[in-house]
C-alpha cells in the first residue's frame, strides 16, 4: 500500500544555482499527483530529492525535511533504504542492455541478494501483469534481451522491474514524453490503475496528461511551487495568476 | 529541365562510385601489410613446420631437427601469468577512473602515471624489471619475466577499461541506484557487465601486444635451450628464441626462426578468436 509524502521546507542546489526554495507540500497516499510547469523550473529535481537520487550528483546539495510515511528520508535511513521504497521511471526508457526480460524485472531484488527462485517467477509475473507487458512478452521473457522492445514496451518494462521491488511510492519523471499516442495511452491507463496501490508523483510536461491521470496538481516556477491544488481547480479555477497564465498557454 | 535532373542524377552516381572506390582502397591498404606478413611467413616457414617442431626441444648447432616445443610452453606460461597480474589490475585501475575516481587528484595522477607507462621503452621495462625481481632473488625467472609482461599490460587494459566504462549511459547507472542497489553492486553487476565486450577487446589488444615482445624478456625470463616450466628458472619464450635463431649464422636456425613467426602470430590469433568466442555466449555475454 501507499503511503503519503510530506515535504518541509525542502532547499536544493545544482552547484551554485538554487533550483529548489523553499517547497511545503503535502502528497496523499494512493492516489496519482501531477507535478507541471515549464523546463527547468525545478519539477525534475523535486521528485529527484524524494528518492536522493539528486545526491547523487556530486555538486548537488539538498535542505530540509521529507518524510515518507513514518520515515524522515534524509534523518532515519541510508539512500539505498529508501530507494528501495519509493520506485522511479524516468524519461527516457533505461532497461539494462544485456539482460532479459525476466532479469531486467526482477534486476532490483536479485542486486539486493534475494534469491528464492520461485517467489522471482511469481513476482516478474504479477510486476508484468501490472505493467501491462505480459502478455506481450510472456513466451520470450527468458530470450529476449530488454533492449530489444519496442520504446513503449521498455517504458513497461521499466515500470515493470520498479513493481517488482514494491515500492510505496512510484515516481515517474514524464513518463511518456519519449512515447507515441498509443503507448502514453498505455502508460496513462496504467497509471490509474496502479494509484490504488501506489502513491504515484508524476512530472509531466503535457497539461492534459495532467488533467486525465491526476487527482492534485502542483504548479512550479523558477524553482518554487506556486499552487498545489486538486487537478479540477488548477485547470478550471486557479487562485494565482501566474498558474493561470500558464495553464492558458501564455508562456511557457 | 528534365535534362538538368538526369545530368545531376548521373553526376551523383559517378561521384557515389568514386567515394566507395576510395573506401575500398582504403580498406585495402589497411589490410594489406598484415596480408603480406602472413603470406611472407608462410612462404618462409611453413616447411619447417614439421610435427617435432611443437614437440621436441632445440638440438645443438650441426644436428639437424629439433622444435621450439620449449618456447611454446614458456611463452604460454609467460603470457598466462602476465595476464593474470595485467588483467586485474588494469581492469580495476580502470574501474576506479570510471567510476569512483571520476575528477579526482588521485584518478588525474594514475590516468597520467598509465600514460606514461603505455609509453615506456619495453626494454626499459625490462631493466627496470630486472633491479626490482631479477637482483633481489639472485636469478633469472620464468616469474620476473610474466611481471614483466604483466606490467606492461596494465596500462592498456586500465585506459581502455575506463574508456569503455565512461561510454555506458548515465541513464543505465541510475535505472540501477534508483532500484536502491548500492553504488558498488551496480558498477560491478550492471556498469561494468554492460561494456563488458569493449573491455574483453582492450585485454586482447594488451595481450597480443606483450605476446611478441622481446626486450622485456631478455633481462628476465632470459631464455632456456632445455625445458622448464618452473617459475623459479630461466624459461624459453618465443620471441626470445626467434632473436636467437634469426641472428645466428645457421640456415636451419634461420628457417625455424621463420617458423617460431609463424607460429607466434597462429597462437596470438587461436587466443584472440577463443577468447572472443567464449566471451560471445554464456555468462560474459555483453550488449549486441
Amino acid at each position: 500500500m501507499g503511503v503519503g509524502i510530506e515535504v518541509t521546507s525542502l532547499n536544493a542546489w545544482y552547484g551554485t544555482n538554487h533550483t529548489l526554495q523553499d517547497i511545503n507540500l503535502n502528497i496523499p497516499a494512493n492516489h496519482a499527483t501531477a507535478l507541471i510547469g515549464p523546463s527547468g523550473c525545478g519539477k525534475s529535481t523535486f521528485v529527484r530529492c524524494l528518492n536522493r537520487m539528486h545526491e547523487t550528483n556530486p555538486i548537488a546539495r539538498v535542505t530540509g525535511t521529507v518524510r515518507i510515511g513514518d520515515l524522515d528520508i534524509y534523518k532515519d535511513c541510508k539512500p539505498v533504504e529508501i530507494r528501495r521504497r519509493v520506485g522511479m521511471v524516468f524519461q527516457r526508457p533505461n532497461p539494462f542492455p544485456t539482460m532479459s526480460i525476466y532479469d531486467n524485472v526482477c534486476a532490483g531484488l536479485k542486486l539486493n541478494g534475494y534469491s528464492n527462485h520461485r517467489a522471482l517467477d511469481e513476482i516478474v509475473e504479477r510486476s508484468l501483469k501490472n505493467s501491462a507487458l505480459w502478455d506481450e512478452v510472456k513466451d520470450d521473457l527468458k530470450k529476449k534481451s530488454g533492449a530489444s522492445l519496442s520504446g513503449g514496451q521498455q517504458q513497461r518494462l521499466c515500470i515493470a522491474r520498479a513493481l517488482a521491488v514494491d515500492p510505496e511510492v512510484l515516481l515517474m519523471d514524464e513518463p511518456a514524453s519519449a512515447l507515441d499516442p498509443v503507448s502514453t495511452s498505455k502508460i496513462e491507463d496504467l497509471i490509474f490503475q496502479l494509484k490504488s496501490q501506489y502513491t504515484i508523483v508524476i512530472v509531466t510536461h503535457n497539461m492534459q496528461q495532467a488533467a486525465r491521470v491526476a487527482e492534485k496538481t502542483g504548479f512550479f516556477l523558477n524553482g518554487r511551487m506556486v499552487e498545489f491544488d486538486s487537478t479540477h481547480k488548477i485547470f478550471t479555477n486557479p487562485s494565482d495568476k501566474r498558474t493561470e497564465d500558464y495553464i492558458t498557454g501564455r508562456f511557457g | 529541365m528534365r535534362d538538368e535532373h538526369k545530368l545531376r542524377a548521373q553526376f551523383r552516381t559517378v561521384e557515389d562510385g568514386a567515394a566507395t572506390g576510395l573506401a575500398v582502397l582504403a580498406t585495402v591498404l589497411v589490410v594489406a601489410p598484415l596480408v603480406a606478413i602472413f603470406i611472407y611467413l608462410i612462404y618462409k616457414g611453413a616447411s619447417s613446420l614439421t610435427w617435432s617442431f611443437f614437440t621436441d626441444v632445440p638440438r645443438p648447432v650441426g644436428e639437424a631437427g629439433g622444435g621450439m616445443a620449449n618456447a611454446i610452453v614458456g611463452s604460454a606460461i609467460l603470457l598466462a601469468l602476465g595476464s593474470l597480474i595485467g588483467v586485474p589490475v588494469g581492469i580495476s585501475g580502470g574501474i576506479f577512473l570510471a567510476e569512483f575516481g571520476r575528477g579526482t587528484k588521485l584518478a588525474n595522477a594514475v590516468r597520467f602515471t598509465a600514460d606514461v607507462l603505455n609509453g615506456v621503452p619495453s626494454i626499459v621495462m625490462g631493466i627496470a624489471v630486472y633491479s626490482l625481481v631479477v637482483v633481489p632473488q639472485g636469478h633469472f625467472s620464468a616469474f620476473s619475466g610474466g611481471v614483466a609482461l604483466g606490467i606492461m599490460m596494465i596500462p592498456t587494459v586500465c585506459r581502455t577499461t575506463e574508456e569503455m566504462l565512461l561510454m555506458v549511459p548515465n541513464a543505465v547507472r541510475e535505472a540501477a541506484l534508483a532500484l536502491g542497489v548500492p553504488n558498488w553492486r551496480s558498477v560491478l553487476s550492471i556498469t561494468v557487465k554492460t561494456a563488458s565486450p569493449g573491455i574483453i577487446t582492450g585485454c586482447m589488444l594488451a595481450f597480443a601486444r606483450v605476446a611478441g615482445e622481446t626486450a622485456p624478456l631478455i633481462f628476465t625470463a632470459f631464455g632456456n635451450v632445455g625445458w622448464s616450466e618452473r617459475l623459479d628458472e630461466p624459461i624459453a619464450a618465443l620471441p626470445l628464441q626467434i632473436y636467437v635463431y634469426a641472428l645466428s649464422p645457421y640456415d636451419d636456425w634461420h628457417r625455424l626462426a621463420w617458423a617460431g613467426s609463424l607460429v607466434l602470430i597462429i597462437l596470438i590469433v587461436v587466443a584472440v578468436s577463443l577468447v572472443r568466442y567464449v566471451t560471445s555466449r554464456g555468462v560474459l555475454k555483453g550488449a549486441s
